[in-house]
Order: structure tokens, then sequence, then C-alpha cells
């Protein structure tokens, strides 16, 4: 059992949680993942670690209420226990040599980028960051953000906050402008993810993307989360879960995403039921 | 005792759930002797001088001791005879493929049918956790701490086996259950979970410390386990990551690997109502391979109500799976297509819509020694599908390989180890199992268990003295 050290709500369907395993906290790198389990009876899910205590041993898992498994987890609060929470997986992001890097985050996506931005700037790299979300109150971590960014541009869907627009509209003006990025980082939706590429791929700048498919074990054992990259089948847990953006199949991979979509919004409806019937 | 023996040709027959009921249930199929079968059967063995069947255990199990104490009705006793070389008699009374080890040598099998060996076992394995409660004594620590990697059969029974003499074992599980592929893999209705709990208990009853949800490799590497005062390593971490064909269409939805889909049934209780963990409950589904995977994946569709079709590139008589498993799928109405090799996985909207495969003839001998299936030009065969699953084996995982400097593996992949004794090429570390040999049985995994755990007592009591 793994005890909820801390627990916030970053907005209506946002939430960060601090839990104590101190194994993991002691391994953990920018863009590795966990997997964990709420409940004796509950699926495994990943979840990109968003943070990480090597003290305290305690790893940050940021999570948007998305089904039934989240849904559970968000009813989970400070000072209870979850029953598995295994890690750090996956291989850490590229970061050696980097010296200017332009990360772009969309939605809950910004909690794994945070990290990343973070171990940058703390190696005196040159960060910018773009950060985009639909609206003003699902805005998160700006306070973080600014810390780590040397410039920081964020994004609204209907502009009620920074800039109206999509992430690639500053990030084509960049480049455009005449920034010379080593590398830009994308993690959000894969939607997001694949116009990023897009925007990139004409100007050559090398652009690297984390990819958060189904899974099930994490270690390579089911083959569950296999994704096409460069014409080749690789597996999202071993061999990444960063790729290089230019090689991966978005649209396989957002078909593939889907494959549960009715069973989820069951499982979803049948748990926000259950919580409303103990709420009575 | 001493009484006559009994002559009949044929084994007793083992009896089953019957075909059309148990292929809507995940009970388990094989429903065990009572006692009155048990004595029946046990009293087909010669109780031979030379003991043939004991040269084709890979545990050594003293098989005509324990058969003899069953025609006492000592059944305890039996058991007792079955423990001494083996840490999990109910599992491999149900899961071994006797008719190629033990049942294979037995001289009543050169004119009919072989003793029920595995069967016997089982029902000792069985008696004795229906009857018996005393959890087994804890030995008194002998000062060594011994490190296991890997809870399936070859790590519980390298870890049992270290217990029993004194050693402070810690199993590492990465997974939520210790079990391996015992859990994750094998299906309820052949080898039921709570009957692994109960080994794995006796394991923690002897003072095995099992630490789940660490992933060696990840979570800490080998060389950390030393440092932190393990003396030995044993890695027996299991067979890998699941292999695809490399043909289009491997991607649509409906694809399984074997082990995906087991794992979601097996370890995450998939097939059961509102479960937590998503499968499909396809209408026809295709299983690709032929092994005991093969046959698991097969089976569990048909429960989940599938009609379902195994594809299998070589005949009847090449099928690698045990006969005793084929022929349960057969009687559940599991459909075969021998000498047929998938071309092609097609699709439409982005679902598994059809399999397109080619007809084979079997040509000469290849390196294993089976005979090569050759393509027959131009004729193909499609076959409806909307759930395919690749049953056809795994490659080894290199978490460990790759962060456990000194450590050698063969071109395959496989730990290099010296088969004697289990030692890898990396001091104090040894391995064996599907990590080592590739896919293999339950019943080899645990011979290799318990070669290391020999070799390891050798290692650290020379140490002591």
């Amino acid at each position: 059992m793994y005890r909820i050290v801390d627990k916030k709500a970053l907005n209506p369907t946002v939430t960060m949680m601090e839990i104590e395993a101190p194994l993991v906290a002691h391994k953990a790198q920018a863009g590795q993942f966990i997997i964990l389990r709420v409940d004796a009876d509950g699926e495994r899910i990943p979840l990109t670690i968003a943070g990480y205590d090597r003290a305290q041993g305690t790893v940050r898992i940021i999570f948007q209420i998305v089904g039934a498994t989240t849904e559970k987890l968000n009813h989970k609060n400070k000072d209870e226990y979850i029953a598995d929470f295994v890690g750090p997986l996956g291989r850490p992001t590229k970061l050696d040599g980097l010296k200017k890097v332009c990360i772009v985050g969309g939605g809950v996506g910004c909690a794994i980028a945070l990290p990343i931005a973070q171990a940058l700037h703390a190696q005196g790299c040159e960060v910018h960051t773009i950060i985009g979300f639909r609206n003003r109150d699902l805005l998160i971590l700006e306070d973080e953000f600014a810390a780590c960014s040397d410039h920081l541009t964020i994004m609204t869907d209907d502009g009620s906050y920074g800039e109206k627009g999509v992430v690639t509209v500053p990030l084509k003006a960049a480049i455009e402008a005449g920034e010379s990025y080593d590398e830009v980082i994308a993690i959000g939706p894969l939607i997001m993810m694949k116009f990023v590429v897009a925007t990139t791929r004409p100007f050559g700048v090398k652009t690297t993307v984390s990819m958060n498919p189904i899974m099930i074990d994490g270690t390579g054992m089911c083959g569950g989360c296999r994704l096409t990259v460069g014409g080749q089948t690789k597996f999202a847990c071993v061999d990444g879960p960063d790729f290089d953006g230019f090689e991966v199949d978005f649209d396989e991979a957002m078909r593939r995403g889907t494959m549960y979509r009715d069973f989820e919004r069951h499982a979803y409806e049948e748990t926000c039921n259950l919580f409303a019937k103990e709420a009575n | 005792m001493a009484s006559k023996p009994n002559m009949s040709n044929k084994k007793n027959l083992m009896p089953t759930q019957d075909p059309a009921v148990r292929a809507h249930n995940f009970q388990e199929v094989a429903l065990g002797y009572d006692e009155a079968a048990a004595l029946d059967e046990a009293a087909r063995c010669l109780n031979c001088k030379n003991m043939p069947c004991v040269a084709g255990c890979p545990v050594g199990i003293h098989i005509p001791a324990f058969i003899a104490r069953i025609r006492e009705l000592d059944f305890e006793g039996a058991y007792q005879v079955i423990t001494e070389a083996s840490s999990l008699p109910a599992v491999c009374g149900r899961v071994c493929p006797q008719e190629s080890q033990c049942e294979a040598r037995c001289v009543r099998g050169i004119k009919g049918e072989p003793v029920g060996i595995g069967r016997l076992e089982r029902f000792v394995a069985d008696w004795h956790n229906a009857h018996i409660e005393s959890a087994p004594e804890k030995p008194a620590f002998n000062g060594h701490r011994v490190a296991v990697i890997g809870s399936g059969p070859s790590g519980l029974t390298c870890a049992g086996d270290l217990a029993k003499k004194g050693y402070a074992v810690t199993v590492f599980e990465a997974l939520h259950i210790a079990g391996g592929v015992l859990v994750y893999g094998i299906p309820e209705f052949r080898l039921p979970k709570a009957i692994v709990q109960k080994e794995v208990d006796t394991l923690k009853a002897l003072g095995v410390d099992i630490q789940t949800n660490v992933v060696i490799g990840k979570t800490l590497t080998v060389d950390e386990l030393f440092a932190d005062g393990y003396e030995a390593v044993f890695i027996g971490s299991g067979a890998g990551l699941p292999n695809f064909m490399n043909i289009p269409g491997e991607s649509l939805m409906g694809v399984y690997s074997a082990n995906e889909f087991l794992t979601r049934n097996n370890l995450m209780k998939a097939y059961r109502e509102g479960c937590d963990t998503p499968v499909m409950h396809a209408k026809k589904t295709v299983v690709v391979g032929g092994g005991n995977v093969a046959m698991d994946a097969a089976r569990t569709a048909k429960r989940l109500g599938a009609e379902v079709t195994i594809v299998y590139r070589r005949t009847e008589k090449e099928l690698p799976a045990r006969a005793e498993e084929v022929e349960h799928a057969r009687e559940e109405g599991i459909h075969f297509q021998m000498l047929t090799n998938p071309l092609e996985i097609e699709g439409k909207d982005g679902w598994v819509h059809a399999i397109r495969c080619q007809r084979m003839r079997l040509s000469e001998p290849d390196a294993s020694g089976r005979a090569r299936p050759v393509p027959i030009e131009g004729s193909e065969v499609t076959i409806e599908a909307d759930c395919v699953i690749m049953a056809i084996g795994t490659s080894p995982n290199p978490l460990i390989k790759s962060t456990t400097e000194g450590l050698e593996v063969n071109r395959r992949g496989g730990i290099i180890v010296e088969e004697a004794t289990g030692a890898t090429t990396k001091a104090g570390v040894y391995a064996g199992g599907d990590a080592v040999t590739g896919a293999a049985t339950v019943i080899l995994a645990m011979g290799a268990g318990k070669t290391a755990a020999q070799a390891i007592d050798a290692k650290l009591s020379e140490k002591k003295a």
C-alpha cells in the first residue's frame, strides 16, 4: 500500500498527488512513468511522473479525471492509501547537451513537460515554453513554468487567458523568426503532438514526443502499448515513452487509443453513479 | 498392502466438466481423482527397481515412493515425499507435460497407457490442501541473504529450496501479485489462482519475503542488490516480449498478443462482470500458433463467447501443445486450420475484419528437427474474424541484461548459464527458466530453480566454513 502524502486540485478536472514511494522516488527521472492500481480490483494505469522528492521519498503525479479509474483515484484523500505503485518505468527523456529547447505542453500533458523544463533549466539550457489549454479555468502550473522558462507563452482556445489560439501558432512564429532550437519537446494530446510535428517537420527541427498508449504491465510483457515508429513496431513501455515525432504513426496511435472507448464510457458512468449514491 | 497390481491397460479416466458446460465458464476443467480412482490408479504402478519415471522428472520426484504411500492410504506421507523434491505439487500435477516426461518412461506405457502419475500427484496435493492445516515451520536463519528476481515457477522453487535451508530469501516481483506465468498466463480453468496463492503462502510461512511492484532493472539493479547485502542473486524473470509476425494489419484494433489477452483475463480478471479492466468480447477469434499458450488463448476466447479457430503452419503432429490441451480444446468446439499461415490481417474502420492466410505443405526437417512448412503458391484463404490473437512465442526482456554489467546473453537474448549450476557469467548471479531457455514449461523452470538453489547453497556454505 502506498500513502497519499498530499493532494491538491489544480483545476476542476485535474488533481495533483504526492505518493510515498521511496524506491521509485530514488530512481525517477524526467520523462519516465509509473503504473498504479487504486484498489484490489482496480485496473493498472500508466501515469507519467510529474515530479519527485528523493529526500522525502515521494513521487508527484498529476492526472485528469477522464474515466472510472481516475475518478476512483480522485476520491482518495490525503493520508489514504492506493494499492499499487510501480516504477520508474520507460526511458528518461534524453537531455544531455541540449542548449536551447522549446517545450510545448498541452492540457494535463503540461504536468509531464514541467519536470523536463525544470531539468533543462537546471543544466543551463535556454528554455522556451509554450503551454496551451482550452480555457482559463483549466490552466495549470503557470508559476512553476514561469520559474524555469526563459520565455513563456500561454495559449487558450477561447482567448480567456494569454493568447487566443493553438500552440503551433507561436511555435511556427518563433521558428520563422529565426529561433534555432536544438530540439522541440512536445507533450500533450495525440492530436496536438501530431500538429506540432507537422509544424516543425518543414524546418527540420528535431521533435521529441511522449506517447501514453494503453498499457497493462509496463515492462514489455503484454505488447498492448505497441506503436508504429519509422515503420517498425515499438513498445512504448520499454522503447519509449519518448520517440522521434517525425517517425511516429499518430493516426494509428489515435485509433488504437479508442479501442475500449465504449467500455470506458460505461465504466465511468457506473463509477460516477456509485459515488453519487454513496454521497446521498 | 502388497496387494496385486492392477493390470488394466488403461489409466483411470480423469473426470472433467462437460465440454458444453465448461466452454461457458472459467471453473476448472479437470476435476481430479476421488480416493477410489486414486487407489485404483496407484495399484497400476509396478514399483520398478530402476525407477525410469524418476529420471524423466526435471525435479527428480521419488515417484514410486509417493505412489506406494497412496496405496498405504498414507496420503500426507505421499505429499511429504513429493515436497522433498517439488515446491509446487498442486501446480505440477495440473500443468506438467507428463506425457513427455515421467509418464513417457513408465514401463506400463509399453503395452498400454502409462500410470497416471500427474493425476496422482494432483490427488495427493489436493488432499493435503483440503485436510492439513499446519503451516511448515520456519527454519533457523543461517546468516545468508539471497535475492530472487521473479516469482514464477523458477523463482518460487529457488526461493523455497533456499528458505528450507535457512536462507533469508527476498523475492522481487514486477507485477502486483506473486506467481508470474502461473498467475498472468495460465487460465483459471486450467490452474485455479487459489491454488497458486496457497503455494505462495506456504513459501511465506517458510520465511520467504515477497516484494511486489519492484522491477529489477528499473526500480533496483542487480548490483544494488549486492550492495544491499544479498550474497547471491537468482534471475527468473521469465520469457519477455511477445513476438508479432510483422505482417500488415497487426496494429488494427482487435489484434492482441496472447500475453496481453491472457494477462487481461487471468491477472486482471477482465472476464468477470464489473471488472475495471476491459477485454474484447469477440464474435469470431482467430488464434495464430500451436503451443500451450495458443490453446489457453483459444479456450479463453471461447469462454468469452467467440467462435474460435486456431491457425497453425504445420500439422497436428507437430503441435507443441500438450496432447491433453489440444484434446480439451477440440472437445470445447475450437476449430483447427492446420498447414495454414497468415499473410495479412485485413481491417475495416480500424478494426480487424478478416485474416488472409496461405496453405502450407511440409518439407524436409529444419534446424529444430521439425518438418519445415513451405507455402503452396496460389492457395490463399481468407478467414473472417473480428479478433486475432498472436501466440507465436516471445523474445527475452532486455531490462535486466541492459542494466547488469558482466551478464552475457546468447544470440537469441537468453542469459548464458552453466547448465550444471545455473551460474551466469557474472559472479554470484544465477539464472533459470524462460529467461535462459526462451519459452518452455513450468517444470523445466522449476528444475532450473532447484539446480541454482543447490549451487547457491554449495557456494555460500563454503563461504561460511
